[in-house]
């Protein structure tokens, strides 16, 4: 007997956006909150102290880029790059334009990509970080083209990238120009490697769909913070097509170090020492500190 | 056996033509493209995925690497083939034939035809993401010339990994997206019945795709039920364009491919 799940046909993969759209509580403007993991209330000072990690558990918090950029790079070091290049409606799709605006309303952000330079404890990098608040890091056509941007400069200039991913999946209004952002930023990725340059991947809560499959996976090291989704089809497509429910703890970071996708689960408040030690054993030269 | 479409203008009529049962898959194309064909097996790592037949054939007198996207002629053939929804191993299968055509200077031939990568436990297990995000930046690279073929389905990034190319080219009723129409009308508007609306929306057609500059060719279709003489023309097309771009410095060749993505939609 065959089963009926082998009849139904595999659900497009970058279909899923449920992850991405399921409400990370983000640290609100009280002086008081609540963690969604251990359930304890906590100073917000103490958590913004603490990197925007509950001091208790662990859990970290949902993290703009704006914030993490800050939080990550030497003062006053971060200049950025393309920050004009703005999204347009390519396929005049109904309903985009106030999807944007309402994206650039909420996150501040003209795209889901924040590029440039800035220094790590002296080492001079070229950076992208991915925004959450941003149609969940949705990859659009500009979106492709900052990072692709920045790939070519990092390879021009002899920079090492690092690159922290956030994302739900396609940007579905832009069609097939989406999908083409997977294979132009890997392009831009490989010369840039054929260069001798360094490559390192952040993977944050959630990255999945298209940009797993190019960008985020393409690091020479491969790091994800602590409980991090990083899937190509997320949890909710995969239940769709086999009709089971998944394992606690599946596709989480733990279960990629374990199937070795990742080489390093780092902590938020570890990642800029952890990043330097790295930077420091790659460059001769390039770092100052 | 589903009646095929004639030309429409309605795009979601290409879908359907594209899902046809019945219609020719990669099998067809590859006993009519080719002679002597010899398919070879395995990633060298995990195992044999039967979505992708590939392997070494000649057109007319030049040696190429075949690798298609197989959905299966038939209940038992198609079971085999998982729909054409392929796992990691094909995807790494592939690369690992693209690698040795780049090795013995044979051109390569990829044939596309997915509903999309397959999402299931072991697919995720064993590094669906990895898998496709290495073709990508390997096929961009790879010295040797790629023509890919997309005959029916071109399902997003499952299409995509064997489909960084030199040159892509579309039967006139195969599709190429980001999502299904299907899927993107349930997420945009929770009503997966408007999936006409969507194709429309989405411009998935061959097309609107050779008009948007995403792909180089689209290949008639007069009779989607007969492809004798789509097998003859296609077979010439591939012949001189591999002939073409063999004659360039591959270095100009790669140049070439990077920017052919380089500068899709920018305007
Ligand atoms: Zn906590």
């Amino acid at each position: 007997m065959l089963k009926k799940s082998l009849f139904r046909k595999p659900k497009n993969e970058l279909e899923y956006q449920g992850e991405g759209k399921r409400q990370y509580p983000s640290v609100p403007d009280d002086m008081y909150i609540s963690c969604p993991e251990c359930k304890q209330t906590l100073l917000k000072a103490e958590v913004e102290e603490n990197f925007f990690v509950c001091p208790k558990c662990k859990y970290h918090f949902k993290l703009q880029a704006r914030r993490r950029i800050q939080l990550l790079v030497d003062a006053d070091s971060f200049e950025e790059l393309d920050a004009e290049l703005q999204p347009h409606n390519l396929l005049e799709f109904p309903g985009y334009d106030e999807k944007l605006a309402a994206a650039q309303q909420k996150s501040g952000e003209s795209e889901g990509v924040i590029c440039g330079v800035a220094d790590i404890n002296g080492c001079r990098i070229a950076l992208f970080v991915m925004d959450p608040a941003f149609i969940v890091g949705s990859m659009g056509t500009v979106m492709g083209e900052k990072i692709t941007r920045l790939f070519e400069f990092a390879t021009a200039h002899a920079l090492p990238v690092i690159g922290y991913t956030v994302s739900g999946g396609a940007r579905m209004q832009e069609g097939i120009f989406s999908l083409m952002q997977m294979a132009k930023t890997s392009g831009a990725v490989k010369q840039h490697s054929d260069a001798g340059l360094l490559y390192i991947t952040v993977l944050t809560d959630p990255t999945t769909g298209g940009v797993t499959a190019s960008f985020a996976m393409e690091g020479d090291i491969i790091l994800a913070e602590p409980k991090a989704l990083v899937a190509f089809a997320g949890p909710r497509v995969i239940e769709q097509t086999i009709r089971q429910k998944l394992p606690a703890g599946f596709q989480r970071a733990e279960f990629l170090l374990e199937k070795g996708f990742v080489d390093a689960i780092v902590e938020r408040t570890e990642q800029k020492q952890y990043l330097t030690m790295i930077l420091k054993l790659h460059q001769g030269g390039i770092c100052r500190g | 056996m589903g009646e095929a479409v004639v030309t429409s203008t309605e795009p979601y009529d290409h879908v359907l033509e594209a899902r046809r049962k019945g219609r020719p898959t990669s099998q067809q194309f590859i006993a009519n493209l080719t002679e002597d064909f010899l398919e070879f097996h395995g990633d060298r790592r995990f195992g044999d995925d039967n979505a992708i037949i590939a392997g070494i054939a000649r057109i007319h007198d030049l040696p190429v690497t075949v690798i298609g996207i197989e959905k299966g002629n038939g209940l038992q053939d198609s079971i085999k083939r998982n729909f054409g929804a392929v796992h990691p191993e094909g995807y790494r299968k592939a690369l690992r034939l693209m690698k040795q055509a780049e090795k013995f200077h044979r051109p390569v031939l990829c044939i596309v035809d997915t509903s999309g990568a397959y999402c299931g436990l072991g697919a995720e297990e064993r590094g669906q993401g990895q898998a496709i995000a290495e073709n990508l930046m390997e096929m961009m690279t790879l010295k040797t010339p790629i023509i890919s073929l997309l005959i029916g389905e071109g399902g997003s990034g499952g299409a995509l990994a064997l489909a960084v190319a030199d040159q892509v080219w579309m039967m006139e009723n195969a599709i190429y997206s980001v999502i299904s129409p299907e899927g993107c009308a349930s997420i945009l508007w929770k009503d997966s019945k408007k999936m006409k609306e969507a194709a429309r929306h989405l411009k998935l057609t061959a097309l609107d795709l050779l008009g948007m500059g995403v792909i180089e060719q689209v290949i008639p279709e007069d009779d989607p039920q007969d492809f004798t003489e789509v097998y003859q023309q296609v077979q010439t097309m591939l012949y001189d364009q591999f002939q073409c771009s063999l004659q360039k410095p591959i270095e100009e060749l790669l140049q070439q491919r990077y920017q052919r993505f380089r500068m899709i939609g920018i305007q």
